[in-house]
């Protein structure tokens, strides 16, 4: 006799249509940038407007056209300090968040520290950690790290801190050491919320490369913009910051791609 | 799919023997801002090997401390606690499964890997710990939802899961903390259905905490009412029909001499 009947009915996993609503969603996004451009080029076009303030949207394609071999080649030594500097924040982010969640009187201790300083004006440290390491790729991946930081400390230690305290007791009454519950519980638990600060993360990161290359450095977009304002290079100057702006929003859509993928369990969606 | 390796790995979920449960004049009090709050109070409360012991009362009445201190989460201030022979808390607490009214299960995991985790958190690695689960999931008829995530599953079936993941480190005592409070009525009978069934095939000294009269009456072998704070024992109802109920439950719990039981119980709470 089989006693364990019941209606036992498996839901459907949540799934929506892609193809429209990618279609959908884009479409706001993308007319705005066409108005954005539009005005852009009737601003530059006005008699009033001096040309070597505001370049027009065709001279910046044209900057793209004439330098872009020297754009590429920038982009290349920016991207690499910003994707380094951005590891190496998340593996010292998530680590002192680790630390801080398992040990309390650290947590009490370094926590306050930790939002002072986001006081420090950033731009300021730069030229130190130029004079400490040297013009080599040391100081930017030290200001990327650095600005990345504390997004994903703060992030993950507020993940660590969301686990349901029944499940912990839960957990707790089968036997799990402390390591172990952090393990197969808290760690998985806190990848949404590490994820958001990742995003914060991943946008600001960019900055902290310019910051460390206008500091002194023999090569990068901060660079590139940084003399080419010198030089009123208006045009190179805007395809520099167009390039980093189109870096900023594809690491966001990078970690929102991850995201799908390593918390499949939350199919919220971001914002991109 | 049988594949050799797995006979030898699947250990039987039965128990050897069956454990007793006894307080003695148990009681538990509180620090809190409104001063000193009794929560359980004398509570002397025995269960035989294999029993289920049903305890019904007010919100409040320290039900759930009455789990903890049984399973050594929590140690009484006065009177003493033995389960299976032990009186130290770590030791209680081996000998015991708690089930907590929340289903509790890991969004990331699967049903079966939900279900693995009880032993897991024992420190079995998941492949061995998984082929343990496996058996389990077949024998209680859901085998089809091993891969389900939690998200996939109906507040019943997620109750099906949690339970088998009580069930697994094979503890002789099991400690259900108002288990099927968070369904609707019809599925909860169902449920209770499907609770009494799972405990004939794996008996287990059992201290079901609900607030729901019928369901304790349904499901024990002997209920326990208890006063509003500070929770003491009130009264205690032996059921007459045997374990397992012979019958359907619509036609045991619409029996007279169920509603007679029912309504001592319901005069009992209203004192």
């Amino acid at each position: 006799m089989r006693p364990y009947r019941a209606n036992i009915k498996r839901r459907p996993a949540p799934r929506g249509d892609f193809s429209m609503t990618i279609l959908k969603r884009y479409l706001p996004a993308a007319a705005l940038l066409a108005l954005a451009l539009v005005a852009w080029w009737w601003i530059a076009s006005l008699e009033a407007v001096d040309d070597l303030l505001v370049a027009s949207p065709g001279e910046v394609l044209g900057a793209f056209g004439d330098d872009h071999e020297l754009l590429l080649e920038q982009s290349w030594v920016t991207l690499q300090e910003v994707l380094l500097g951005l590891a190496i924040a998340v593996v010292a982010g998530v680590g002192a968040a680790v630390a801080m969640h398992l040990v309390s009187p650290l947590r009490d201790a370094a926590y306050p520290l930790l939002v002072a300083s986001q006081a420090i004006p950033i731009f300021v440290l730069a030229p130190l950690f130029v004079l400490a390491f040297g013009f080599g790729i040391g100081p930017k991946l030290a200001m990327v790290a650095l600005i990345c930081f504390f997004p994903v400390t703060v992030a993950m230690l507020s993940g660590l801190d969301s686990v349901d305290r029944e499940l912990l007791r839960l957990t707790r009454s089968l036997g799990a050491s402390r390591l172990r519950v952090l393990r197969l519980v808290e760690l998985p638990a806190s990848l949404p919320q590490l994820f958001s600060g990742l995003r914060i993360a991943a946008t600001v990161s960019v900055i902290g490369a310019v910051f460390g290359e206008v500091a002194g450095a023999d090569a990068g977009l901060g660079r590139l913009i940084f003399l080419g304002n010198n030089q009123l290079q208006t045009p190179r100057v805007y395809a520099g910051v167009v390039i980093l702006t189109v870096m900023a929003v594809g690491l966001f859509a990078l970690v929102a791609l991850l995201e799908r993928l390593a918390v499949p369990w939350k199919r919220q969606g971001g914002t991109i | 799919m049988q594949t050799k390796l797995e006979a030898p790995l699947t250990e039987p979920l039965s128990l050897d023997r069956q454990a007793t449960v006894a307080l003695t004049g148990a009681g538990r009090s509180y620090r809190s801002r409104a001063g000193e709050v009794e929560a359980l109070r004398g509570v002397d409360l025995e269960l035989g090997p294999g029993e289920l012991v049903g305890v019904v009362g007010p919100s409040g009445c320290g039900k759930s401390t009455l789990l903890e201190l049984v399973c050594g989460l929590q140690q009484p201030d006065a009177g003493e606690i033995v389960v299976a022979g032990e009186h130290a808390a770590g030791a209680r607490l081996e000998n015991c499964a708690y089930m907590p009214q929340r289903d509790l299960l890991l969004p990331w995991r699967s049903a079966l890997d939900n279900a693995a985790l009880a032993l897991q958190c024992a420190g079995i690695p998941r492949a061995r710990a998984r082929l343990r689960a496996r058996p389990l999931f077949e024998r209680f008829g859901l085998a089809q939802f091993e891969r389900a995530r939690p998200a996939e599953l109906s507040g019943g079936m997620r109750q099906r899961v949690a339970f088998l993941r009580t069930l697994l480190p094979r503890r002789p005592v099991l400690l259900l903390d108002e288990p099927f409070a968070s369904l609707d009525s019809i599925t909860r009978a169902e449920m209770q259905e499907w609770l009494a069934a799972a405990l004939r095939d794996e008996p287990r000294t059992t201290l079901l905490v609900t607030h729901d009269v019928e369901e304790a009456l349904y499901l024990a072998d002997r209920v326990v009412v208890m006063s509003a704070r500070p929770g003491r024992i009130v009264a205690e109802l032996t059921v007459p029909f045997e374990r397992p109920r012979p019958r359907p439950r619509n036609e045991t719990v619409t029996d007279p001499e169920f509603a007679r039981l029912r309504r001592a119980a319901l005069e009992a709470l209203a004192q």
